[in-house]
């Protein structure tokens, strides 16, 4: 029963630790003199978008795939040892070819096994029932790809998005392939999406120039569709990448001089103005292809050898279309495509209508539960009514300590959590009332009172405790929130409680040493 | 300034031999409980957005919404099996649409978006969400997830904390608590989502609350009056915490009450579902949960300071 003043003091101090730690959400500038650490407002009370979006794992296996199947062949035609039906499966994440022979099988599993491997154990090699040969990647392996392309995706995200002029974007990674984009203060995503959905690979390839080979492409040509069905049929392009879009260093949307549309102009670094200008030089006459995507944006003719390492696209674009060109192009290539298959977007006026709700429900909330401890535990309610009100400031304040967002669902966890908090002080006051009733003395009931409570506060606060540690693992969004909230709630609750207003009591107690007591 | 209680729900010489309606509380709640069931079959919750998937698209028209004149031009740009609702105001739209392709989902959404805005001049989209299927799928099995675990844990720390007669009861009556939970939401027709899981988690958490101050009462005296039937001994430890039962109950009640009345269409669902839960968590603990210790307990429990897991003081 009895309190040091240290120990008041040091209860009290963090109380008003707690209020100072509110104050920044009440204020629009920052004050030098306090911590200045706000509560985030989530996007359903401020508006904005959420967008869930996967990296395109069958792509990334496809890409890998391809590479390793050039390596197969050259592998294979280096060791002098022939193959058939050479067929790449995504899906399965196979390669797999015919020996020439039987008798080969076991040079071409050799010669398989020397090839280069991104990461130990990357893939497997074997003999298949049907004698074919197949190679095998590990799902590990593609796992290990998809989170390393979501690392370097995170990147680009950025940058890309830091184009846009959007306000304070979150991206985050979730799991071994998502990437969270939470965008507050857009409410209409489309534009955002069509940008992170094109990886926008740009490279350069010559056409190859022999008619036939637009209908029958060999080894080594592929028949690429032109962006712009418009701009006429597929042509045959080599597959060999004469300069590579990640070389360029700065892109911008400008209008042509001659045309007087809109065109994409753009700086090689030194690696590619060398390579721009030794294929121009050496192929003056032929047509080069712009390859974005796996499309052909144009394919001009080489009119003389460009040596300044500067060009200029013009794809048929609008204004809005070179302008998110030039923004990919400077931002970098995606490893792989992203998709979306979580949106969520939440307009301003939904927002403000939710935080009016909350506020209202809280401050009425807060009012009814004060007032019914007051009428039902008098003195005793009015100390329980203190606590309470600190008990909402510390939640507050450890919010804003952790700079956690406020969503709606976490403010009817505060509510709730207010409703749940004076059952401690319900406790306490209904054994007190109790033990003076069996004709204990008032110091004696409030002592029995408060041990008794205890175990039972604790017993009730930590089923409580388990159940929403729970829910914040495994729930997603704005019931982490909630789940949040009331952890906190369950911590400042057991504080405000067991130390603030049994303090309250304590110190009135030994202030004014009453023959009874006010239950 | 009132300095002294001026309320009080029950006198403090009160015995309500709540023993008495043991047989009707349990028949009362079985039949309660099998109604639920019967409803969780046939017709079944209405599921969320976050657990169905697909389109949800809310809007405010600049009139009252003309849904012949939406649906015309949705189906237009060739989306059509769009449901419409009202919600609120009588100018204010829903637009559901189920999941299709993980791709669909995604680009449908942006369509309905715009052919509202442009076939409507004046609309405000509100809200645009939508949800792949294999996302939804997700959400739900790690919604079930916390539910399971949350449950398995607090059935453990009860365990832990009483001896098996207490635990028992308390699964048992949880379980009742939450198929007639499910019983509501079926009649209500409130969509059951994460948000729903939350308050049911609540739900589950208040009401073992209220059963873990009941029972910490009859543990205490069970130790207590060595001599006392149980029946009389129940009677007596449910009134003792009759004040307490009931002045919690009311201050999670009033809390709950706002968010109902003015949470808007988010929280009012989750704070309904938490009204009818405190309602049927508070008469469990006393029609429910006692009883069934009565009935498991008769001859059984240990009586004496010395017996069982009993050690820790209680209030």
């Amino acid at each position: 029963m009895y309190y040091s003043r240290l120990k008041l003091a040091s209860v009290l101090g963090i109380c008003l630790l707690g209020l100072l730690l509110c104050l920044p959400n009440g204020m629009r500038k920052p004050l030098p003199s306090i911590p200045w650490r706000q509560i985030h407002l989530g996007l359903d009370l401020r508006g904005g978008s959420y967008l869930l979006m996967q990296v395109d794992l069958q792509s990334l296996t496809h890409d890998r795939l391809q590479t390793l199947s050039e390596n197969t062949r050259d592998a294979l035609l280096n060791a002098h040892l022939g193959y058939q039906n050479i067929a790449v499966d995504a899906t399965k994440g196979t390669i797999s070819f015919m020996p020439r022979s039987a008798a080969e099988t076991e040079a071409d599993i050799a010669a398989l096994n020397a090839l280069p491997r991104a990461v130990p154990n990357e893939f497997s090699v074997s003999k298949r029932e049907d004698g074919s040969i197949a190679l095998v990647l590990a799902p590990e392996s593609i796992r290990t790809r998809a989170r390393e392309a979501v690392t370097q995706s995170i990147e680009i995200v950025r940058r890309r998005i830091d184009g846009t002029g959007a306000v304070d974007p979150e991206i985050t990674r979730q799991g071994d392939d998502r990437i969270v984009v939470e965008l507050p203060g857009i409410s209409d995503p489309e534009r955002i999406k069509a940008l992170l959905g094109t990886t926008a690979k740009m490279s350069f390839h010559l056409v190859d120039a022999n008619p036939l080979h637009a209908t029958y492409p060999p080894q080594g040509v592929s028949l690429l569709p032109m962006a712009d069905p418009a701009e006429g049929g597929p042509l045959p392009v080599f597959d060999h990448v004469d300069v590579d879009g990640s070389d360029l260093t700065n892109a911008g949307a400008v209008i042509d001089q001659q045309s007087g549309k809109w065109a994409v102009s753009f700086s090689f670094d030194s690696t590619g103005t060398h390579a721009f200008a030794a294929v121009s030089q050496a192929n003056v006459g032929k047509r080069f292809a712009i390859v974005l995507d796996n499309k052909i944006i144009e394919a001009p003719v080489i009119m003389s050898p460009i040596t300044g390492g500067n060009g200029q696209i013009t794809g048929g674009f609008d204004a809005q279309k070179a302008t998110d060109l030039a923004l990919m192009l400077r931002a970098g290539a995606l490893p792989a495509p992203l998709s979306v298959i979580e949106q969520r977007s939440i307009g301003p006026s939904l927002g403000a209508d939710s935080i009016r709700a909350g506020m209202i429900s809280l401050g009425v909330g807060f009012i009814m539960v004060v007032a019914f401890m007051v009428l039902f535990y008098g003195r005793f309610g009015w100390y329980a009514d203190f606590a309470l009100l600190a008990n909402l400031v510390l939640m507050v304040a450890i919010l804003s300590l952790f700079e956690a967002t406020l969503t709606l669902p976490g403010m009817a966890g505060m509510l709730l959590t207010l409703g749940m908090a004076v059952d401690a002080n319900i406790l306490i006051n209904e054994r007190i009332r109790e033990e003076i009733a069996r004709g204990r003395t008032p110091l004696a009931a409030m002592q029995t009172g408060f041990e008794k409570a205890t175990s039972t506060i604790i017993d009730s606060n930590a089923t409580a405790l388990l159940a929403h540690v729970m829910l914040f693992v495994f729930g997603t969004g704005p019931v982490r929130g909630f789940a949040l909230t009331i952890t906190i709630g369950i911590v400042t609750t057991l504080f405000t409680t067991l130390l603030l207003s049994r303090m309250l009591m304590a110190r009135w107690y030994a202030r004014t040493r009453p023959t009874s007591l006010p239950v | 300034m009132f300095g002294r209680p001026l309320l009080r729900f029950v006198r403090k010489d009160t015995h309500i031999n709540f023993m008495r309606g043991r047989f009707m509380g349990l028949i009362v709640s079985a039949v309660l409980s099998i109604a639920s069931l019967v409803l969780f079959f046939h017709p079944g919750l209405t599921l969320g957005l976050d657990f169905r998937g697909g389109i949800v698209v809310e809007a405010q028209t600049p009139g009252p919404a003309d849904f012949a004149k939406i649906r015309a031009a949705l189906a237009e740009h060739g989306v059509s099996h769009a449901s419409f609702q009202s919600f609120g105001a009588a100018n204010d739209v829903l637009i559901r649409l189920d999941a299709g392709s993980e791709q669909d989902t995604q680009a449908i959404v942006d369509k309905v978006r715009h052919t509202v805005a442009e076939s409507l001049p004046g609309t405000t989209i509100l809200r645009a969400d939508a949800v792949g299927a294999s996302v939804s799928a997700e959400l739900f099995r790690n919604g079930m997830l916390a539910l399971a675990l949350s449950l398995a844990m607090i059935l453990g720390y009860i365990w832990f904390r009483f001896e098996w007669e207490f635990a028992l009861s308390a699964v048992i009556t949880l379980i009742l608590d939450l198929t007639k939970t499910v019983g509501f939401l079926v009649l209500t027709g409130f969509e059951f989502d994460l948000v729903m899981v939350a308050a049911i988690l609540t739900i589950l958490g208040y009401s073992t609350n209220d059963k873990v101050v009941v029972y910490d009462r009859v543990r205490e005296n069970l130790r207590k009056y060595r001599t006392m039937p149980l029946i009389d001994l129940i009677n007596l430890s449910i009134n003792e915490t009759l004040n307490r039962t009931l002045g919690t109950s009311s201050t999670v009640f009033l809390a709950s009450l706002p968010l109902a009345l003015w949470g808007g269409a988010t929280l009012s669902g989750f704070a309904w579902t938490m009204l009818f839960g405190i309602v049927v968590g508070t008469s469990s603990s006393i029609f429910i949960a006692a009883p069934l210790l009565l009935f498991m307990g008769e001859g059984r429990l240990k009586r004496g300071a010395k017996s069982g897991k009993a050690t820790a003081p209680s209030a």
